[in-house]
């Protein structure tokens, strides 16, 4: 269906040091650090690929770009893989989030801090919101075309970030919707 | 933190702690934020085992500190075994409930993840990835609004709007290091250009 990625992980080593390079850059949250790391840089996936990936790691109970990371470490080198990608996602964090939960006791009451992390805040949504923007580019060759998907990523944003509809009926409503579609679909290809 | 607690934990206490994370895990589709209310209930209002300031406090840090999200479970059960008598006991709480949060839904991911790429041909595989594409590329750029909105008024607070939307806008068009757009989002906010 989509283009194979080319490249992949060498071994357990490359896996961990590529997590923890984006765990321990990843304020905010280390979702648009993933794909960059992924996708644009290792090139072990392509974009549709990682959206395929993601489809699953969203639905999942579990923070979603933990088991993105869990499904990709797997992927190469099973259980062994997993277990490194999750360590690679915490050693180094867990350190510093140490160091910074002793110097919030001291200066987390200062306003310049607070407004220094309410900017850092306002660039983490910025980046992830230009994340999705670019996965968008891999709904071009889904078989529900690009007028349904337009459709369903629309409505979904609208229920989502307007009116406030719940995140789990989205998905199952909008979700099964377009699961149902793309069932159909498919068999007409095969 | 201007109230303390000291608390008493029995053993029953901290396996009930553990337990409340494992489950928190496996219904926590969207990560395990989206529950932040019953965890909030239950720590804060129900067993009186963490103080509103602390639970507060361990969201910013963990939303300020590199690394997934998911850090706040630690720091809470980290700021619980301080409440229950020191550093030796934080660990051991931070480690119970890092372990609760993320064991249930991490093993599931993994059986899931084995069992989808074995079947990946399948026609049902295929249509749930592809199916659900759209929904979930949405759901992240409603993330990326709503954190950009969340608790802010368009009166005070459109700064940090155009922050967010020229972020956005660098990080689709360029290559630009993020961690550059970071530290100038901190120093733009400590600066006080950013409040209205």
């Amino acid at each position: 269906m989509t283009q194979p990625s080319s490249a992949q992980p060498q071994s357990l080593g490359e896996l961990f040091t590529t997590f923890s390079r984006l765990a321990i850059q990843g304020f905010g949250g280390v979702l648009a650090f993933i794909e960059r790391e992924l996708v644009e840089r290792k090139k072990w996936m392509t974009r549709a690929e990682f959206v395929e990936e993601w489809a699953i790691a969203r639905t999942m109970p579990g923070p979603p770009a933990l088991n993105l990371c869990i499904m990709v470490g797997a992927r190469y080198f099973g259980w062994r893989g997993a277990l490194v990608s999750l360590a690679g996602m915490f050693m180094f964090p867990t350190m510093l989030i140490l160091v910074l939960a002793i110097a919030y006791a001291h200066f987390g009451n200062h306003p310049q801090v607070m407004d220094a992390l309410r900017g850092m805040g306002a660039v983490a949504a910025g980046m992830i919101g230009a994340t999705g923007l670019k996965l968008l580019s891999a709904l071009k060759t889904n078989p529900l075309g690009v007028k349904v998907c337009s459709i369903i990523v629309i409505l979904s944003f609208v229920g989502i970030a307007l009116v406030e509809w719940r995140l789990l009926y989205v998905l199952v409503i909008l979700g099964g919707i377009g699961y149902v579609l793309a069932f159909l679909k498919l068999k007409d290809q095969a | 933190m201007n109230d303390t607690l000291t608390l008493a934990m029995l053993w029953t206490d901290w396996f009930n702690l553990f337990k409340h994370f494992a489950s928190i895990s496996i219904a926590s589709v969207g990560g395990p934020l989206v529950l932040l209310p019953e965890v909030h209930h239950f720590l804060v209002e129900q067993q009186n085992w963490l103080t509103d300031a602390q639970f507060r406090a361990s969201i910013v840090i963990a939303q300020a500190s590199p690394g997934p999200n998911v850090m706040f479970v630690a720091l809470m059960g980290w700021n619980i075994g301080l409440n229950a008598g020191g550093f030796g006991w934080a660990a051991f709480s931070a480690i119970i409930c890092m372990v609760g949060i993320l064991m249930p839904s991490s093993l599931l991911i993994f059986v899931t993840a084995r069992w989808v790429q074995k079947h990946q041909n399948l026609r049902a595989v295929r249509a749930f990835k592809l199916g659900l594409s759209p929904v979930v590329i949405s759901m992240m750029i409603a993330a990326g609004w709503l954190l950009a909105t969340a608790n802010t008024s368009m009166k005070h607070d459109w700064p940090l709007w155009v922050v967010a939307a020229v972020t956005a806008v660098i990080v689709y068009r360029t290559k630009v290091h993020m961690l550059y757009l970071l530290a100038m989002g901190a120093v733009l906010g400590a600066s006080g250009l950013l409040t209205m």
